[in-house]
């Protein structure tokens, strides 16, 4: 019999596990729970994407196309990059990928190697510590805490920065917790990394789902184009998860690694999909506002809530997620979610999954039906009244 | 409070009630009643309508579309002769348009026949209805915003729990 243990390569053996993967386990053997664990939009994609897509195949594109991906659409990613953020970016800076998650993957490959550090601000979106790790990179987790609404400062990274920092992760708006950087904490940073060999890699899936303020890309401030990789993508913006399309933009010499290791291992991204993709980016700027507002009401629901029933929840302005702090019910967050769990049927996701400074708080994904939400919340607010004894 | 948010949660849970309403909103109940009732007197707020798709039922039922072609007043242009033909209840929408007719109306009725007798009785002898094109609806796709009779979408079928 084949030692498999032995088999595995260290790196890969050694990659952090996904935090959910446990409760996901949990949440399958229970099919009747409510939901609040998601990370993907409720919301079917918009009708002129899937026209797009199936008249895509109905003319007989079915081949894959260029390695970066259709000139046409990595020309909109471009035009609509610079409409929304004001970067400017040409075709051959970008990089149509599959899915957000695979351009994250090409920026830490091509810019790290073993020893060089990753600094990564927590609680954030799970996929940045395993992939440092199988590089040989070495994961610097920066935590965040809600005093300062899960804003990563520009002294922390300062005093995370050594000779070996090759990378700085910014996830934001941020998954798991709403946060988002406001104009001067961009430009602190911004201020931080000047003059240094450090990268930005700059995770905006959620761009588009910011409530109040629009969107600042650190790459539109002062000498940080150069020094930055935008990824951003199709799936929260325009509700096309299942789609698994996403692109970078960056550096020329950067994106022309990243496009070399994409070639060998993916080829092109689908092309249904790109096709899709120039649609959303043409056609369907009214239906990313109607989502938002639908997102702003639960946003505010869910706030209030929470913090009626005595959950203490800081007002996120971005993302489809509340991060209530759970410590006043005395409990773990893993004690908190599985109780819930078990009590109620209502699933919700431990911070710690996010980040070890997640501890003692939840992760809850409004990304549902206000009916649904109502439902949720009636039964968490019931679960605390339980273990309070009321 | 704001009256286009509860107009826009209006619109999409046209049947919630006053607590229902108040509660997502996070507004007292008496402020959203308040709200409600002002929409209403103001005919911001038309109707509450329920889409029932009559194929389903066993009760008789015909729809029809009536271009009309008529000629405007002088000094009140269409308003008079459609005031007339929107009075019968049979027109459920009437609309002046552009194109080869003046007026476009929808009607419900019963039976073929019903219709019929309603252009010939009571539409066309109208003074200023020159001419009428019936079309009689035989299958309905999509009616006020609701599709019928089309491949039904997912429901939700996405994992539990995700990153």
């Amino acid at each position: 019999m084949l030692d498999y243990d032995k088999l595995i390569s260290d790196r890969a053996a050694r990659m952090r596990p996904s935090g959910i993967r446990r409760f996901f386990d949990l949440v399958a053997e229970m099919p009747e729970c409510i939901s609040l664990g998601v990370g993907e939009p409720d919301f079917q994609t918009p009708w002129d994407i899937r026209d797009a897509a199936i008249n895509s195949l109905e003319t007989g594109r079915t081949k894959y196309t260029a390695n970066a991906g259709l000139k046409e659409l990595r020309t909109e990613i471009c035009a609509w990059l610079k409409r929304k953020y004001g970067i400017e970016y040409t075709e051959n800076e970008t990089l149509v990928t599959v899915g957000g998650s695979e351009a994250i993957d090409l920026a830490i490959r091509a810019l790290v190697g073993p020893g060089d550090e990753v600094i990564i601000p927590e609680p954030c979106f799970v996929c940045y510590d395993p992939i440092t790790t199988l590089t040989g990179g070495v994961p610097v987790p920066v935590a965040t805490n809600e005093e300062n609404e899960f804003r990563v400062t520009a002294e922390q990274i300062k005093a995370a920065i050594t000779p070996k920092t090759k990378v700085l992760v910014l996830g934001y708006p941020n998954n798991p917790t709403g946060a988002v950087l406001r104009h001067e904490d961009l430009e602190a940073i911004a201020e931080v990394l000047r003059g240094t060999d450090i990268i930005v890699l700059s995770d905006e899936i959620y761009s588009e789902l910011r409530y109040g303020e629009t969107h600042e890309s650190i790459a539109s401030f002062e000498g940080m184009k150069e020094r930055t990789i935008v990824v951003n993508g199709f799936s929260k913006t325009f509700s096309m998860t299942g789609w698994r399309l996403g692109y970078a933009v960056g550096p020329r010499p950067i994106i022309a690694a990243m496009t070399k290791i994409h070639q060998s291992c993916i080829m092109s991204a689908p092309t249904t999909s790109q096709y899709a993709a120039i649609s959303a980016l043409k056609d369907c700027e009214d239906d990313v506002e109607y989502m938002r507002k639908q997102y702003d009401l639960r946003r505010q629901y869910c706030v209030r809530k929470l913090n009626e029933m005595g959950l203490h929840t800081f007002e996120p302005k971005g993302a489809f997620y509340v991060f209530p702090n759970i410590t006043s019910s005395g409990m773990t967050s893993d004690e908190f979610c599985e109780a819930l769990l078990q009590k109620k049927h209502v699933a919700i996701i431990p911070g710690n999954a996010f980040g070890a400074c997640g501890e003692g708080y939840a992760r809850i994904s409004y990304a549902y039906s206000i009916d649904h939400l109502r439902e949720a919340m009636k039964r968490i607010r019931e679960f605390l009244e339980e273990i309070r004894g009321e | 409070m704001d009256k286009m948010k509860l107009l826009d949660l209006l619109s999409e849970m046209p049947r919630a009630t006053v607590s229902d309403l108040a509660d997502i909103l996070g507004e007292e109940e008496a402020d959203v009643e308040a709200a409600k009732n002002s929409l209403e007197e103001r005919k911001i707020i038309c109707g509450y309508h329920t889409v029932i798709n009559w194929d389903k039922t066993n009760v008789d039922h015909v729809d029809a579309f009536i271009g009309v072609s008529a000629k405007p007043e002088r000094d009140r242009g269409y308003d008079k002769i459609a005031e007339r033909i929107a009075r019968f209840p049979e027109v459920s929408s009437l609309y002046l348009t552009s194109g080869t007719s003046e007026f476009l109306l929808s009607i419900n009725a019963k039976t073929m026949r019903e219709v019929a007798d309603f252009v010939g009785e009571k539409l066309a002898p109208l003074e200023g209805v020159a001419s009428t094109v019936t079309m009689f609806v035989l299958k309905k796709y999509k009616v006020n915003g609701v599709t019928m009779e089309i491949k039904a979408e997912v429901e939700d079928d996405r994992l539990p729990v995700s990153a």
